[in-house]
């Protein structure tokens, strides 16, 4: 136990110094005009790290698998598909475009009613086996996907460029505002993850073990299904979606902190989570100098990443 | 008391749990016994809350346990499926203090700790204490899970078939420890047995299953005895006393 506080503070260390950096690193042009904006883009990435990384862990948890990301329930489809549906319906100068506030209120809304109605009403999480629910996410995810290639097909090819921006994620143009909201829900989120530290836990042993200790364990998957939903359509709609990266960071918590506690491997996955990104963004521009972006890069490393834990998952099953 | 009252349990259209009703006496170890796809572990799944009954009833001190709140549920009744895969890599001792999460909800006290070491002790784990569990043995990993139970501290203890893949020294060893946890503890076992020898041997009753129906249920000298057994399994099976001890010698019998 001692040696992983000591880990979480070399990794809090680490985040820090990642932060300073960012924040300070060869300051040009006025540092009042600089400053500020360098620490909003520096928050949205704590929020976005600390959001993923939450939402991943104790989405792998329910679902006991290590591979799984809650993309897969296809709320990064979702997100496209609203985005997509602006502006082919509306238009790019339309107010939902131009009005920031009500495009990540749509977009979020449309993500958590998506995961709602999936796992509350129609496929209630409480009576069918999650894997069913997982698989009927993915389909839905895939064929919402093809809906949006179809609409997107059609646009105006004006039009979808600038869509694509919207697609990529990206930290740059957060703006401020959305981002208090991002945090206030995100603080929502942790008062009642902090309260199912402890069930979490337990979950992790598994149906059975957990029903046997108490744990109402049906009820739980939904709430935590929900939970994750909420987080990830969070970060989703202030930065837009980036696939691997809760995958990698919760992998590297798991690896890092041998430990079940779910308390510590949260925290280390959301410290993880900021110093990859924050690290990431400092070198993608002072080093790369903007030449690539980061998602580009969090996509290749976590790729590799993602063969090498399938490959080591097929031989420890062989 | 647990009582049983008409349980029944569909799969699809087959029904694997056919109107079901027995009573569990408490301070006894009570055996299911039957041949596969009776309906043994199912019914325990039921007793146990993990699966839903179609129709009838499970009572725990004359309260359906459908109406029991599972905290305080669960720090009366505790069960052991027979898969003890686990996906987190945890040390026995770790293992073991999850049985006190019913009380502690994860903050373990002095007196959660002193149950979780007389769990240890009672399964003979002080050695390996600290061990992680992918290290063991399939016994010990057995052994493990039952001190979680036993660290539960529950008065109804139900095990499905905890002797799965165990040799013989080890299937005798823990045997030995639910009579002990009966006897001294005044705790009642519920388990479910492949080994009809070892429900001979160990058990005050037996409740046997066929075809998701009950058979027979009852003190276990009335059903070990060559006509029962008949009913039961369809076989032939010879009856001979060693010690006191009924030993079933179903080796060569006509199948």
């Amino acid at each position: 136990m001692r040696k992983n506080s000591t880990k979480l503070i070399f990794l809090a260390v680490l985040a820090f110094i990642c932060i300073l950096l960012y924040a300070f690193y060869d300051i040009k042009g006025g540092f009042d005009y600089a400053f500020p904006r360098r620490m909003i883009r520096v928050s949205a990435m704590v929020v976005t790290g600390i959001a993923i990384a939450y939402s991943t862990v104790v989405f792998q948890t329910i679902t006991h698998n290590r591979i799984l990301t809650p993309s897969v329930m296809g709320l990064d489809s979702m997100y496209e598909v609203v985005q997509t549906c602006i502006y082919f319906f509306a238009g790019s100068m339309s107010v939902w475009v131009l009005n920031k506030y009500l495009n990540f209120g749509a977009a979020i809304i449309a993500m958590v009613l998506f995961a709602l109605i999936l796992y509350r009403f129609l496929f209630r999480a409480d009576k069918h086996p999650i894997y069913l629910l997982l698989l009927i996410g993915m389909i839905l995810g895939a064929l919402l996907g093809n809906f949006v290639t179809f609409l997107q097909v059609l646009i105006d090819p004006v039009e979808y460029l600038s869509l694509q921006n919207r697609l990529f994620a990206t930290f740059s143009n957060v703006k401020a505002d959305l981002l208090y909201i991002s945090v206030g829900i995100l603080f929502i989120a942790f008062i009642y993850g902090y309260r199912i530290m402890g069930k979490l836990d337990v979950m992790s042993l598994g149906r059975e073990n957990a029903m046997n200790l108490g744990i109402n364990y049906d009820r739980m998957v939904m709430n935590v299904l929900i939970l994750s939903s909420v987080l990830i359509a969070t970060s989703t709609a202030l930065v837009g979606p980036i696939t691997f990266f809760g995958l990698i960071v919760a992998n590297l918590s798991y690896q890092y902190l041998v430990t079940y506690k779910h308390s510590v491997l949260i925290l280390g996955a959301s410290l993880i989570a900021i110093i990859a990104l924050v690290g990431g963004q400092f070198l993608v521009e002072h080093v790369f100098e903007l030449r690539t972006t980061l998602s580009v890069i969090i996509n290749f490393i976590g790729g590799i990443y993602f063969i090498y834990l399938l490959l080591k998952e097929s031989r420890a099953a062989g | 008391m647990i009582e049983i009252k008409g349980l029944t349990k569909r799969f699809g259209k087959k029904p694997v749990v056919e109107d079901v009703s027995v009573t569990i006496e408490p301070g006894t170890i009570t055996s299911f016994i039957g041949p596969n796809g009776a309906g043994k572990s199912t019914l325990l799944s039921m007793v146990s809350r993990l699966l839903e009954a179609d129709t009838g009833e499970v009572l725990l001190d004359q309260g359906n346990v459908k109406k029991w709140k599972s905290s305080e549920f669960a720090k009366r009744v505790s069960i052991l499926k027979q898969s003890n895969y686990l996906n987190v890599r945890l040390t026995v001792r770790e293992l073991i203090a999850f049985g006190r999460y019913p009380y502690s909800k994860g903050r373990l006290t002095a007196e959660d700790e002193k149950f979780i070491d007389q769990a240890i002790e009672y399964m003979n784990l002080t050695d390996m204490q600290d061990k992680f569990l992918d290290e063991l043995s399939g016994g010990q990993k057995q052994r493990a899970f039952i001190a979680m139970v036993i660290a539960q501290d529950t008065d109804y203890i139900l095990l499905d078939e905890p002797l799965n893949n165990l040799d013989m020294k080890h299937s005798v060893q823990i045997m030995k420890i639910l009579r002990k946890l009966v006897d001294e503890l005044g705790r009642t076992v519920v388990i479910v047995l492949h080994d009809i020898n070892f429900a001979s041997v160990y058990s005050d009753r037996i409740v046997a299953l066929k075809d998701g129906k009950l058979v027979k249920n009852g003190p276990t000298h009335e059903i070990i005895n060559s006509d029962a057994l008949r009913e039961i399994y369809d076989m032939d099976i010879p009856i001979q006393e060693q010690n006191g001890c009924r030993i079933c010698v179903y080796f060569n019998s006509h199948a």
